[in-house]
């Protein structure tokens, strides 16, 4: 456990839902450290519980789920926070946006309202003071004739407007680090790029860290300095973007990179790896990507390997990660 | 048509599978129908026997619900009262079901101009007050059990219609309505023998609910005295015979109502039931 | 469009509806076994007067110039005369129709104040005991006549208990309120029923949405996430059901008005039932229609105020 009181750092987290099927773990012991300032990309295919973990973090996993493990943020517990501690982390320190705006917004109230509150959950400010903050905030996300827009409803919005409104929400209370769901998803290709652009000025006008759930390798190589990929609620390998993509070690890893060309610039949807991920009730013995996976040897089939560090900044859960990254230098 | 595959379920494991409040329910209402059939078989009186000799008696062992002010026993007057309760559940509802079904199938399939006509004498009916409006054709017509299924019959299709309507025009945007239209059939034959089947669950769950509706409707005239009519043992009249001894005789009023409360209990607990067991067959 | 065209446009389509009170009513009348002017006047009446009195209310002209003196009268207040009391029913509804109007307005906020706190707390509290507990409680109340959960209210509060008074009105706006608690408290029940049912489904599914999520994660108090964003959401469906439920409401203010002796429009038309007083039924039954179409129109310009969408 770490002892360091700046930043976010999560060890052993693990979600599990109730299934007909028996439980099922979403989240299955996943360590995180997030550095001040720091951009860091959460890659996996949907289901792989980089959403769950996301929701974990900040306690809003519905009962029955259960969540397990130790988070630290600036040196507090967060698993053991008090209601009103909680409370005024959230959004306060740790604000969080969602993949599709449509729903995260509420559809019946206006946007001054929805950006007031969290000003009214976090500041002092007056009524006054919160008007023309909310209208300052509008204006930095770049909502154009922002005074009118602030009066109507969401439906009212464009989808890529509705996104630069759920970021303004978000922001309004100038949080330390922001926990984005895929926010881009939900977009056009060319709104994707504007909003993601915001997001870096942002990170730097708010000086915050940014974790960024994604399946989409493009926006990590061109957004983030570190990267943690994760499959059936594991994280399988970690390392800085450009050491990720320069030589992957596990193979999961290197079928996502399979058809983006080296340094990444172009944006790509997730390779297609042979194969469905796992119903999550339902895991594999030993290694969760056995059934997939080329390297594949009866170790995997009946040990499951470990999250473990081979080099600085870099960790692997696989057996086989130095022919996986032999191979890819050959490729 | 729904395709069918596999094989028939056994008998006890459909029974395992079904929601306990259907069979709550459905033991409620078994046990009702059977009281409805054969009073007689279960009634220790004749329902309508004075005794000047037991009059307003408390329950006791030989009167469980006590007697009236005129010596008749409660018990058997509220087990016989189940013969026309039931009628009334069952009679009041069962032209409404079809002719509202029917009319909401056409309506549905039609669409446009229909639809909206429809839609319009919908909104206007449900503006009058259900039991003002009954109580209005009930005083046109006379009192009794017959004119009161007149006057609901008059109003109530419309629940139905609009429900069967609201089903068709989903089911008519499935792939198996366009496989019937693309096979030739008449526009009837594809409503009534392949659209209407699928289309029938919210009808036919409504109308358990319905039943339950018209008891409280029917009691509520045989309180008023616009439904039955003395001296035939209906619930309201019942508890109607019982007001005036209120103070005194309360079992003469509160039995009868028990009745009505279970009954009522039984339609909507299977009602419901059998909106859950519908909607999981899907 | 903005909201005051959409309740414009909704005004507008209350005209058919009007309409369609107008016909249902002049017809059902036009049913009556036997023609109006011997109602009037009884069996032996003079066949000068019956033409006198035919004359005087259009009957001698064609059918739908019948309907059109009928519109001109009821838009002129003109419901003819009660039969039985020799007095205008305009007059007599004017008296009664407020009694009813707030037995049912009171029945309505009672029935709120129950349904809300406990769909909550049903939704909230989903599959544990509390659930259950009212849950079952409410589903008995569904299955009970309104004249008799109003007979058993009598019963333990009045007779026995002497809490309220039997029956009657009061004098006083206090001692109207204090009457009518038992029989609004009978009316409610129901209603709250089915409120209950409504909201806490509406609840349920509104808690899981991401919005809900969204604003927990702002970091606002529960208790503002609950009212603000749960329950407005919630309440949108539950409003439009509270509408339509605004029938079963008077019909059931009918009978309660019997039940607890209350001189009301209800206890007037079965009264008036009883007196084969047909002119007072023809405008009591377009009276509580006319109330149930503003009703639905109140309720609809609420819901587009809960629901920006709805008018936009």
């Amino acid at each position: 456990m770490s002892a360091k009181t700046d930043g976010l750092h999560v060890r052993g987290l693990c979600a599990t839902f109730e299934t007909p099927r028996g439980p099922a773990r979403a989240v299955d012991g996943v360590d995180l450290d997030i550095a001040p300032g720091e951009v860091f990309g959460l890659v996996g295919e949907s289901g792989s519980g980089k959403s769950v973990t996301l929701r974990a973090l900040m306690r809003l996993v519905h009962p029955p789920g259960r969540v397990e493990g130790n988070v630290a943020w600036q040196g507090r517990d967060l698993m053991a926070m008090k209601p009103e501690e909680l409370r005024r982390m959230r959004g306060g320190e740790i604000a969080m946006i969602f993949q599709e705006p449509m729903t995260a917004l509420n559809p019946v109230l206006p946007v001054r309202v929805q950006i007031e509150e969290n000003l009214r959950a976090h500041t002092d400010m007056n009524r006054r003071e919160r008007r023309a903050r909310a209208l300052e905030l509008l204006d930095i996300v770049g909502i154009p004739a922002a005074a009118r827009r602030l009066d109507e409803y969401p439906h009212q919005f464009s989808g890529g407007m509705r996104q630069r409104v759920m970021i303004a929400i978000a922001l309004a209370s100038s949080p330390k680090l922001l926990l984005a769901d895929e926010p881009t998803t939900a977009l056009d290709v060319t709104i994707q790029d504007q909003i993601l652009k915001l997001l870096l000025d942002l990170r730097d006008e708010f000086s915050m860290s940014v974790v960024f759930v994604t399946h989409d390798l493009g926006v990590v190589a061109s957004l983030c300095d570190r990267m943690a990929v994760m499959y059936a609620g594991r994280i399988v390998e970690t390392g800085t973007v450009s050491e990720v993509f320069a030589t992957p070690h596990h193979p999961y890893t290197r079928g996502l990179l399979g058809s983006v060309p080296h340094g990444g610039a172009e944006r790509t949807m997730l390779a297609s790896i042979e194969g469905t991920p796992p119903g999550l009730a339902s895991l594999p013995a030993g290694c969760a990507f056995h059934p997939r996976c080329e390297f594949a040897t009866d170790e995997c089939r009946r040990e499951r390997p470990a999250l473990e560090p081979f080099a600085p900044g870099r960790s692997v859960a696989c057996f086989h990660h130095e022919r996986v990254a032999r191979a890819e230098e050959l490729a | 048509m729904k395709v069918v595959t596999g094989q028939r379920p056994r008998m006890h494991r459909v029974l395992f599978d079904l929601p306990a409040t259907m069979i709550i329910g459905g033991i409620i209402l078994f046990a009702s129908f059977v009281l409805a059939f054969f009073p007689s078989l279960f009634a220790p009186y004749d329902p309508n026997a004075f005794d000047y000799g037991a009059l307003l008696h408390a329950p006791t062992l030989a009167h469980p619900f006590g007697t009236d002010n005129y010596g008749r026993d409660m018990l058997s007057r509220v087990i016989h009262a189940y013969t026309i309760d039931m009628q009334i559940a069952v009679f009041a509802t069962i032209v409404p079901v079809i002719v509202g079904t029917l009319i909401g199938a056409v309506v549905g399939y039609a669409g446009g101009l229909t639809e909206a006509f429809f839609g319009r004498v919908v909104d206007a009916i449900i503006t009058f007050p259900f039991l003002v409006l009954v109580i209005a054709i009930v005083s046109v017509l006379g009192p009794g059990l017959i004119n009161m299924y007149i006057a609901v019959g008059i109003i109530d299709w419309v629940f139905y219609g609009r429900l069967t309507a609201a089903e068709i025009k989903v089911q008519k945007r499935l792939d198996y309505a366009d496989a019937g239209r693309v096979m030739g059939y008449r526009p009837s034959r594809v409503v009534f023998r392949h659209l209407l089947p699928n289309a029938m669950t919210p009808a036919l769950v409504y109308w358990m609910t319905d039943m339950a509706l018209a008891i409280l409707l029917g009691s509520s005239l045989g309180y008023l005295g616009l439904g039955a009519q003395p001296p035939a043992a209906e619930w309201g009249v019942l508890i109607a015979d019982g007001k005036n001894f209120m103070t005194t005789a309360w079992w003469i009023s509160i039995f009868p109502g028990l009745a009505i409360v279970i009954t009522g209990l039984g339609f909507s607990l299977f009602g419901d039931g059998l909106a859950e067991f519908l909607r999981t067959r899907r | 469009m903005s909201f005051a065209s959409f309740i414009f446009r909704r005004v507008l389509q209350m005209i058919p509806t009007i309409v369609f009170i107008l016909v249902v009513t002049f017809v059902l009348v036009r049913l009556l076994p036997g023609d109006p002017a011997s109602a009037i006047l009884g069996d032996r009446a003079r066949d000068a007067d019956v033409a006198r009195i035919n004359a005087r209310l259009g009957l001698d002209q064609p059918i739908f110039v019948q309907f059109l003196y009928f519109v001109r009268n009821v838009f002129t207040g003109d419901l003819g005369n009660s039969i039985s009391l020799k007095v205008p029913v305009a007059r007599l509804i004017a008296e009664r129709l407020p009694v009813t109007l707030l037995l049912t307005a009171m029945a309505a906020v009672i029935a709120l104040v129950m349904a809300v706190p406990l769909a909550f707390v049903s939704a909230l509290r989903r599959g544990r005991a509390s659930d259950v507990v009212v849950r079952g409680a409410f589903q008995v109340g569904l299955s009970m006549p309104v004249f008799y959960v109003g007979l058993v209210l009598l019963i333990v509060f009045s007779a026995n208990l002497h809490w309220f008074p039997v029956g009657g009105y009061g004098d006083g706006f206090f001692a109207h309120l204090y009457h009518l608690f038992l029989p609004a408290l009978t009316l409610a029940l129901s209603l709250s029923a089915i409120l209950m049912r409504n909201l806490r489904a509406a609840v349920i599914g509104v808690v899981g949405a991401e919005y809900v999520d969204f604003a927990r994660a702002k970091g606002l108090r529960s208790r503002l996430v609950l009212t603000r964003h749960v329950l407005r959401n919630a309440l949108i469906s539950t409003v439009a059901l509270f509408g339509l439920q605004i029938g079963v409401l008077l019909s059931g203010a009918v009978v309660t008005e019997t039940v607890f002796a209350i001189p009301g429009a209800g206890r007037l038309m079965i009264d008036s039932i009883y007196g084969r007083d047909y002119p007072v039924i023809q405008g009591l039954t377009i009276a509580l229609a006319v109330v149930v179409s503003l009703i639905f129109l109140a309720t609809d310009i609420v819901q587009a105020w809960l629901d920006p969408r709805v008018a936009r």
